[in-house]
């Protein structure tokens, strides 16, 4: 396991910038996970990484050593890809004993048999070792896809939504175990999601890209309580982050958007809003009101009764102001 | 992933098809199974008008395809007994065998020139065609458009120069120059299937292997060869075929060395009045190996339906 140190990395696919002068450090042991809607580069800086794409400009380093001009096997990560990519022809036992039977890795066949029963067994597969790939179901195939990464003891993991395919159980099921392996191992994990739930139970650190570019960098409490931009603070948060004229709660304000998280908006006193209606999950109730002519989001209590059309009063808490352009002002 | 939707059709529909499926292949089989009785058949039989279905079976057809035969005076035939089973049917005309024709020697010919042609062009092509799919080649489009250019004419067009390239280079009747020849004409064929199957490959397989430790080449050979082998099989029946079947420019470039079966076949028919049993008999036995091969490369034609293992 290794600290890995991007500099300035860019790639660009025809007049499209991937990624843009990006720059990290991925300490040894961190869960990094990045964040950002479709083509922000996830996928693009995990590619870099991994030597499945040149660099168009900027370096890589893997515990120190750039690794700019080597191939993705010297380079020494394991990557688990978003489609699975299971060798179709290989039945479960070889797809998770081909890494380690590579001319660089070259392991005993005890030794791999060993490695590849015990993988096996946190993912739970051992009852389909000897099926063909082909013959999985989707949440199996994913499995497989991350026990070939874990029965290696790479430098680096790269993982690229590896639970987007799941249903909703296995997919909560193995966050918890992937972050358990991770602290055991003190494996050293980037992590691309769109999924914040993913983010934040399982990261140490979080980077947000929006368009190539890494707009924050940070902690998950620290994102997610102290976010540069509109854009970030919109990312994490369920339901989302409030972004409103900051004149419509009146007072003095630092900037003319002010920013409000569902739980920080206060009912008892302040401007009057409307109720649109509430909708109970259960765990919660979300409160849709207009705010003069504004949709606002807020959590109530999840055994009160709001009937459409009711007239509350509501202030904000902890508000973040933002510039007209999106920016975070202090 | 691995379910199917499909309807399950009626009783009545499966019959329809299997009875056109049924006599469809009837239809095409009958000048197969023409060939194949007319091997078995004496002489007269095989040009009897009206012709004959039901007839007495003889080797006649495949001792004349293998042997040659001289004829005897009666005093010769009256001092040596026959000597075997073929001996036997061959004294019926006065002949007695003399020694083995040049078929045996011929269909070898064509099976290593058959073969090794086939070869030299999966080869070479899977190597292209993998080249053409996964990498920036400059002028890509151009070249194959050019490799696929050498099939828009006959190929027998430039019979003329190829026959004078060949002898001026010293490869007229020699197993090496046919199997060249074969190889270019089949080789724009093979390059087009192949990177058609090829492309269908999806790339993450071999990304998915250089990743886990291998290089380009091992991740070629171990995750990508497999995967085209149901390519690489049906492109080796058609370069095969081809090259087994060729007449014209066997003809044209081989004689006492390299002849293959296809030209020698009709030769037979000079050599003792029209023998057609003989001729059917070189037509059923050069049928052979294809039928083999194709049936042996069927396995992989039915199987590597792939999908499910990457997701789209």
């Amino acid at each position: 396991m290794a600290e890995v140190v991007l500099e300035n990395i860019s790639k660009s696919f025809g007049s499209v910038k991937a990624v843009d002068e990006i720059s990290m450090t991925i300490p040894d042991g961190a869960f990094v996970v990045l964040l950002g809607p479709t083509g922000a580069g996830k996928t693009t800086t995990l590619r870099l990484i991994s030597g499945l794409e040149k660099l168009d400009s900027g370096s890589i380093r893997i515990a120190g050593r750039d690794v700019g001009l080597e191939t993705p096997a010297q380079r020494d990560v394991a990557m688990v890809f978003q489609q699975y990519s299971l060798y179709p022809h290989m039945t479960v036992r070889e797809n998770l004993s081909f890494p380690l039977r590579s001319p660089i890795l070259k392991t005993p066949e005890d030794e791999i048999t060993r490695k590849v029963n015990e993988t096996a067994e946190i993912l739970q597969i051992p009852h389909k070792l000897d099926n063909k790939a082909t013959e999985l179901s989707g949440g199996e195939m994913q499995r497989v896809s991350i026990g070939r990464a874990l029965v290696r003891d790479p430098q680096i993991f790269l993982m690229d939504e590896p639970l987007s395919s799941l249903d909703a159980k296995l997919r909560a099921d193995l966050r918890v175990e992937l972050k358990r392996i991770q602290a055991d191992l003190g494996s050293t994990l980037l992590y691309v999601t769109h999924d914040q739930v993913e983010a934040m139970t399982m990261a140490t650190h979080i980077g947000v890209l929006e368009e190539g570019r890494l707009v924050q960098y940070g902690t998950p409490r620290d994102i997610y309580e102290n976010p540069g931009s509109v854009y970030v603070a919109s990312r994490l948060g369920l339901p989302r982050i409030n972004i409103l004229p900051s004149e419509l709660f009146g007072g003095d304000h630092k900037g003319p958007q002010i920013g409000l998280r569902p739980e920080n908006i206060i009912e008892g006193e302040g401007s009057e809003a409307r109720v649109i209606r509430a909708e109970h999950l259960g765990d919660q109730t979300r409160l849709h009101l207009e705010l003069q002519g504004h949709p606002v989001v807020t959590l109530i209590d999840v055994h009160q009764d709001y009937p459409s059309g009711k007239i509350i009063k509501i202030r904000p808490r902890n508000p973040l102001y933002f510039d007209a352009s999106g920016a975070r002002v202090n | 992933m691995s379910s199917f939707s499909v309807t399950e059709p009626s009783n009545r529909s499966k019959w329809i098809a299997g009875a056109l499926v049924i006599g469809y292949a009837l239809i095409t089989m009958i000048p197969l199974v023409w060939i194949l009785l007319t091997g078995f058949k004496s002489p007269a039989d095989a040009i009897s008008y009206p012709p004959k279905v039901v007839f007495e079976p003889t080797l006649e057809g495949y001792v004349n395809l293998f042997t040659t035969r001289t004829r005897q005076t009666q005093e010769f035939l009256d001092a040596n007994p026959p000597q075997n089973w073929a001996d036997e049917i061959v004294r019926q005309y006065d002949m007695v065998i003399v020694g083995p024709s040049k078929f045996g020697e011929r269909f070898m010919n064509s099976v290593i020139i058959g073969f090794g042609s086939t070869f030299l062009s999966i080869f070479l092509g899977t190597l292209a065609a993998y080249a053409f799919s996964r990498f920036k080649v400059p002028l890509k489009d151009d070249l194959l458009f050019f490799i696929l250019s050498t099939r828009m004419m006959p190929p027998v067009a430039v019979a003329i120069p190829i026959f004078l390239m060949f002898r001026n280079l010293g490869l007229s009747d020699t197993h090496l120059g046919m199997i060249l020849l074969y190889t270019g004409v089949n080789i724009s064929l093979a390059v087009w299937l192949l990177k058609g199957f090829i492309d269908e490959i999806p790339r993450e397989y071999e990304e998915a292997a250089l990743i886990d430790g291998y290089t380009r080449f091992q991740a070629f050979y171990k995750v990508v060869l497999p995967q085209a082998a149901t390519g690489i099989a049906s492109t080796a029946i058609f370069c095969l075929i081809f090259a087994w079947n060729e007449y014209a420019f066997a003809v044209l470039l081989t004689s006492a060395n390299a002849q293959t079966a296809p030209p020698f076949i009709p030769t037979i028919i000079g050599i003792g009045g029209l023998d057609w049993p003989a001729v059917a008999a070189g037509a059923t036995i050069f049928l052979i190996p294809v039928m083999i091969f194709t049936i042996l490369m069927r396995k992989h034609l039915l199987r590597g339906i792939t999908f499910g293992a990457v997701r789209k």
